[in-house]
């Protein structure tokens, strides 16, 4: 064992003294520490992509009026939708024991690109971005309301209790930075859609019963982006060295006479601390972004806390190799008037959505980089309230979705899975939440079979108990 | 333990920490013992296609139980599974070690790990010694063994330590040195209160000669207030205590009264088996008392969603699983919701017995949704519990509003009556116009008294008891067979009282003598709270998949004189704490931390981060603004701007408290569901939206970021340095020594004393050199000129400096 006083003598080789302290950390915390390095050296399926940027869309989005393009149905305007379609399925208790009229969207949609995939006007920056995107039409989840869709999204699973998607995969892969978080949330501070805005939970990006340094770490909009970054008023960066400089001779000198390994695990996590002050504030800080790189996120992104900010923060993200980048836009549950307030979310996310991927891939780290965009599920063909050709709203729909995938080992330019003529349920090629976890996964280099940690007296996993599918068909 | 790690194949070294720890538990020269060694492995890789899931289950084949047609030693097809003597004779033997990928068991495709070759010996010598299946130790009621044999004699003749001795011995290891008298009483003081002891208490420990000097202590320390609400912190992540329903807008409710009565029921040291009684069942005495009334909100305490999104069946449904996955983590040990939608793949659990325990908690007489922001966070049924003060002033208003009702009415009557004397009629009316704006005035006074009195959640009975049944894959929309209330088949049986079984009778059936799970689960879990670790470390399930207990016969000793005490709870803590084991100095060397990293076979005293409760209140404490007000509202301390915000569908935006409010312990913090308060959670505090019997610890950079720079806690550093430099303070001979003293309830070495001295005069050349600086740390503060600031602002961070400590986080 190394005499760590010997090192701090010269606090000047810092660097030096941590690794060594690293090579004495505890056995506890070196367990926690190898499971995850030990994957990331060894991945036990190939890795096509090195890290996500998750999209979410909370409310969720109705994919009748921006993916699931159905023509016929504009000649079933305010029809009842047929028995055998809805097939006794449960609805919300909103419209529950109320007339099933069927709403075609107002919106138009054309193909796009070279594959000419068919895409909603409401997305045309999206629209230019086409033959990167793999448009899947035939998600489906069991939940039917936002807490439980919104937990089985984020977790696996509608138990609250569970850890998040990235936080299975900092558990499982380990850091590819040494500076930064794993795991960064960013929610919108604002949002266009104004009607029924959902609530988000500290479970959707919490460990669970993993460690708690897997949690998604939340910027935050006002203040600090990491909380309790800065320095207290009346301490600088030069007081703050110094005083550490004491801290850890007193917790090296107690290293020696206790004996405890975890002191320099503590030791080590304060001067990591001090790194993340300096990293931080540099990732956040976008005054050197050029000025064409800012316009082509559009003028939102001059906003702290709005969805381009985000986006051009998780690009930044992704060139720090930060794992796991979840955005959370709010304002996507239209019960009424959902052609106003869709069209108000879609000018929020379309152009940062699509410079995000286009800067992405100029800088070549698309290639690397899965960007998963989704809301938790789908909307109803049929309409709520006094429907018209051009304003109506729609319910929760489980039973069928859509989302898109891109780079990171994805086909672009592809329609995958079908819905029936009502966008209503699945015919081709479901993909099950846990499926697409089980693909992020498996683009990621990791078996969802094996990613695995006791508690309860089970393996626990982020695909749960029934059986997920790697969906092979859309991965390049 | 069983080295259950994932991607452990990965790295050597885990491999080598995986292989320190087995030896803690591993089999000890010439016995197998199934429960210890063979069943762990039998059912983390068997169980799931041949266990106690008579769904899943393959080849009419079941490796938990020796006989009957599905047995272990049953011959199907020629080929008996397990035949004792001879691994020849077995096919099991056969699958676990065969190297033809078709007939390896487990199978490849089940992603379970194959036999490594250590547990194939153990299954080798286990099938020829007679292949003896004994019952789930879990399971079989606990009998007092006898004490152990030991060398040492002299060490102690404790039962605790004796069994403890015994397995160090075994292990040909040593008890370490009696911890020295300050690490001893911060350590029990911590231990038994949350808070530090003051500087006065360590000084009259010191001086105290007696040889009762720490039992007197221990006596003194329970018996404080403190000691009820550090208890009761414990109880509260275990029942997912929280100020809001946790689901969609997340609403306030009130629980307080429950908090309340938890912290008393601690302090009044009500027996265990009472404790559990009332929470399960206290709406059910006769004549129930408000404590049992308040108690029964255990039932309440489960997420609940507000009306209008959910359907209104499905909420029901999750409401009852949760209160019944409560009662299983909190009372049995077990994770009884695997079995909603089958049979329990590793405990017999059937997926019968879990409808049937659903049975005793379906009655709820209350809708399954709430209504958006109850009045007070207060959801139906619940109680009134006014002082007879407040019962008094509520009951005058009562009548004067009556009062003024009827007159009012009379007044209107009249005017009615007078309508040919306009005169007449305009005066009745005006004063019908002014009874009214009385009553108005009243009924405010009334709902502000109302406000203020204590009200809680409770349990209730619906008259008809609903009809339970088993639903088919744990879908709410499939009733299968109808079930009655009733306990696991295979746990002793309950005992009636009346017709059909009641909530009592099941709070009764927890707490009797042969059930096998109740006291050992609460005492590992007391256990677990001295020692870092549990005898059984996971304390959440102390089933098949669990781990096997460290100490069985210690453990099974502890669940019998705790039930033989009475269920005395103080009494088990007070005799854990004497224990020469507890007591120990947690000084080691690198090679033993590396050896039982966990500290599982007691070795020396365990050494712990402590919880984030304990790290605020130590601040607090420590710097003079802990506030003893107990019970009542949850407060709220600052936290950083924006976080309700971020998440709130509702417009919620926080708003700290002020004033002494702040300063409260940490019990008592408002702990919002889809947002708790980051000076927690950032320290492992669960988020209380599920049951969780132990937190885990990490070392994270966000700790170090929050114990640094958290904006309260510095201003806590400030408040002591004040202390410090205050030279009508009597106590501070030396300043540095005051400091370190109250902080770390130790005093500084030479070499301590020159590293703080050194860095105290760096503080202060600096401050002297940057006076805008010293202002800011000043803020708010009359001092007399430049050099005044700098020094305090130079021991504000030797304050800040000594609260990140590792000592002084952790629990010696």
């Amino acid at each position: 064992m190394t005499d760590p006083l010997s090192n701090i003598s010269n606090l000047q080789s810092r660097r030096s003294f941590l690794l060594n302290t690293g090579m004495g950390l505890g056995a506890s915390a070196l367990a926690s520490l190898i499971s995850s390095r030990g994957l990331a050296a060894q991945p036990n399926v190939q890795a096509k992509a090195k890290r996500v940027i998750f999209l979410f869309m909370a409310g969720a989005p109705s994919q009748v009026d921006l993916f699931d393009y159905k023509p016929d149905l504009q000649k079933l305007f305010k029809t009842e939708l047929p028995k055998s379609v809805s097939n006794g399925q449960r609805v919300t208790a909103m419209t529950r024991g109320k007339e099933q009229l069927i709403a075609p969207t107002m919106f138009n949609f054309s193909q796009q690109g070279k594959s000419g995939v068919w895409m909603s006007e409401l997305l045309p920056h999206l629209s230019a971005s086409a033959d990167d995107l793999c448009l899947v039409h035939s998600f489906i989840t069991k939940s039917i309301n936002h807490d439980p869709g919104k937990t089985s999204f984020c977790t696996g699973t509608e138990i609250p209790g569970k850890p998040s998607m990235g936080s299975w995969l900092s558990y499982g892969l380990g850091s590819l930075n040494k500076e930064l978080p794993d795991f960064v949330v960013m929610p919108s501070a604002f949002w266009s859609g104004k009607v029924n805005v959902q609530a988000l939970y500290a479970r959707l990006w919490g460990s669970g019963f993993l460690p708690s340094k897997h949690q998604g770490a939340s910027f935050q909009t006002t203040g600090d982006p990491v909380l309790f970054l800065s320095n207290p008023k009346g301490i600088d960066r030069n007081v703050r060295r110094r005083m550490l400089d004491s801290l850890a001779e007193v917790n090296a000198k107690h290293y020696l006479e206790i004996g405890d390994p975890e002191i320099q695990t503590t030791i080590a996590q304060q001067e990591m601390a001090f790194r993340m002050q300096a990293s931080v504030p540099e990732l956040t800080d976008i005054s050197m972004e050029p000025k064409e790189v800012l316009d082509m996120y559009g003028p939102e992104v001059s906003k702290p806390g709005s969805y381009a900010r985000n986006c051009l923060l998780a690009r930044r993200m992704a060139e720090r190799n930060v794992r796991f980048v979840q955005l959370f836009h709010r304002g996507w549950d239209h019960h009424t008037r959902l052609p106003e307030n869709l069209r108000g979310q879609c000018q929020d996310v379309d152009q940062p959505t699509a410079a995000l991927l286009k800067d992405l891939k100029m800088r070549g780290l698309l290639d690397d980089t899965l960007v998963v965009f989704a809301g938790e599920f789908g909307r109803t063909v049929y309409g709520q309230g006094n429907i018209t050709r051009d304003n109506y709203g729609r319910d929760h729909h489980p039973r069928c979705f859509s989302g898109w995938l891109a780079g990171g080992g994805i086909k672009g330019g592809i329609h995958y899975g079908k819905t029936d003529d009502f966008s209503y349920n699945v015919v081709e090629d479901p993909v099950n939440v846990r499926d697409l976890h089980a693909t992020m996964l498996h683009l990621l280099g990791v078996d969802h079979r094996k990613l695995t940690f006791p508690y309860q007296g089970l393996d626990q996993k982020l695909t749960g108990v029934e059986d997920a599918r790697v969906v092979k068909e859309i991965i390049a | 333990m069983r080295p259950r790690t994932t991607f452990q194949h990965c790295m050597p070294i885990l491999k080598w920490a995986v292989v320190t720890v087995i030896s803690l538990s591993g089999i000890r020269a010439g016995e197998i013992s199934f429960n210890r060694d063979v069943r762990p492995i039998l059912s983390d890789r068997c169980f799931a296609c041949h266990g106690p899931d008579a769904h899943e289950r393959k080849a009419k084949l079941r490796l938990d139980l020796p006989d009957g047609a599905d047995g272990a030693y049953r011959t199907h097809e020629d080929s008996t599974a397990i035949a004792p003597g001879s691994i020849d004779d077995s096919e099991v033997w056969y699958r676990i070690t065969s190297t033809d990928a078709d007939d390896l068991m487990p199978p490849p495709k089940s992603q379970k790990k194959a036999l490594t070759e250590s547990e194939q010996e153990i299954i080798r010598r286990w099938i020829e010694g007679g292949a003896k299946f004994d019952d789930f130790w879990a399971f079989v009621p606990p009998s007092l063994p006898e004490a152990p044999e030991v060398t040492e004699k002299d060490w102690s003749d404790q039962p605790i330590d004796l069994h403890v001795l015994a397995r160090l011995e075994a292990e040909g290891m040593k008890p370490s040195e009696d911890a020295d008298k300050r690490t001893l009483i911060r350590r029990v003081t911590f231990d038994l209160t949350g808070l530090p002891p003051s500087l006065e208490e360590v000084q009259a420990f010191l001086a105290d000669k007696s040889p009762k000097a720490y039992e007197a202590l221990v006596d003194r320390l329970l018996s404080r207030k403190q000691y009820g609400e550090h208890m009761a912190r414990y109880w509260l992540d275990l029942v997912r205590f929280a100020d809001t329903n946790g689901m969609h807008k997340d609403f306030y409710r009130n629980f307080i009264s429950y908090r309340d009565w938890v912290i008393r029921a601690f302090n009044d040291n009500l027996s265990y088996d009472e404790f559990v009684r009332y929470q399960l069942a206290g709406d059910l005495y006769p004549d129930a008392t408000n404590d049992q009334l308040v108690a029964s909100g255990f039932n309440r305490l489960h997420l609940i969603i507000d009306r209008g999104t959910a359907l209104p069946e499905e909420s029901f449904y999750k409401n009852v699983v949760d209160r019944v996955t409560a009662v299983g983590t909190a009372f049995m040990g077990m994770t009884v919701h695997c079995a909603t939608c089958h049979d329990h793949k590793y405990d017999p659990l059937t997926q019968k017995d879990f409808y049937s325990l659903f049975a005793f908690f379906n009655n709820l007489d209350a809708e399954p949704e709430t209504e958006s922001n109850p009045k007070n966070g207060l959801q139906p049924p619940f109680i009134s519990m006014p002082t007879p003060q407040q019962r008094e002033e509520l009951s005058a208003l009562e009548t004067r509003l009556d009062e003024l009702g009827r007159a009012a009415e009379m007044m209107k009557e009249g005017g009615e009556i007078a309508a040919s004397e306009p005169d007449l009629k305009a005066k009745l009316e005006d004063l019908a116009n002014e009874f009214v704006a009385k009553q108005k005035a009243y009924k405010k006074e009334r709902d502000q008294i109302d406000s203020q009195v204590a009200h809680a959640m409770v349990m209730k009975e619906r008259e008809d008891i609903r009809a339970a049944n088993i639903m088919i894959r744990g879908q709410y929309d499939a009733p299968g067979d109808l079930v009655e209330r009733n306990t696991p088949g295979f746990l002793p049986a309950m005992k009636k009282a009346g017709e059909t079984a009641s909530r009592m009778d099941l709070a009764n059936w927890f707490v009797a003598s042969e059930n096998p799970l109740t006291a050992r689960v609460a005492v590992n879990r007391f256990w677990q709270q001295f020692f870092g670790v549990g005898l059984v470390k996971t304390s959440e399930d102390l089933g098949a998949q669990g781990e096997v207990p460290s100490h069985p016969e210690l453990l099974d000793y502890l669940a019998v004189s705790f039930m033989e005490s009475g269920w005395d709870i103080q009494a088990l803590l007070k005799q854990i704490v004497m224990s020469r084991t507890y007591r120990q100095s947690s000084i080691g060397t690198p090679e033993q931390f590396a050896r039982d990293p966990e500290n599982r076979l007691l070795a020396r005293g365990s050494r712990f981060r402590m919880d984030a409760e304990m790290v605020r209140d130590q601040i607090l404490a420590t710097s003079g603004l802990l506030s003893n007000t107990m019970y009542g509202k949850s407060v709220k301390p600052p936290q950083p701007d924006g976080l309700w915000k971020a998440v709130t569908m509702i417009g919620e935006h926080f708003e700290p408290d002020t004033g002494e409010s702040i300063y409260r312990r940490s019990v008592y913090t408002y702990w919002k569901r889809a947002m708790p308060p980051p000076q927690m959670t950032i320290l492992n505090a669960p988020v209380r939206d599920a049951c969780v019997a132990r937190r885990e610890r990490t070392n994270t950079p966000s700790q170090a970021l929050l114990l640094l720079n958290e904006s309260e806690y510095l201003k806590a550093a400030r408040t002591l340095a004040q202390k410090i430099l205050d030279p009508s303070n009597a106590d501070v001979a030396h300043r540095m020594d005051y400091a370190y003293e109250t902080v770390t309830s130790k005093l500084p070495d030479d070499k301590e004393r020159a590293i703080f001295q050194k860095l105290l005069d760096d503080l202060l050349e600096s401050y002297v050199r940057m006076p805008d600086l010293a202002d800011q740390i000043c803020s708010g503060l009359e001092l007399d000129g430049p050099h005044k600031k700098a020094e305090l602002a130079a021991w504000t961070v030797i304050v800040n400096t000594l609260y990140n400590l590792d000592i002084t986080k952790t629990r010696e």
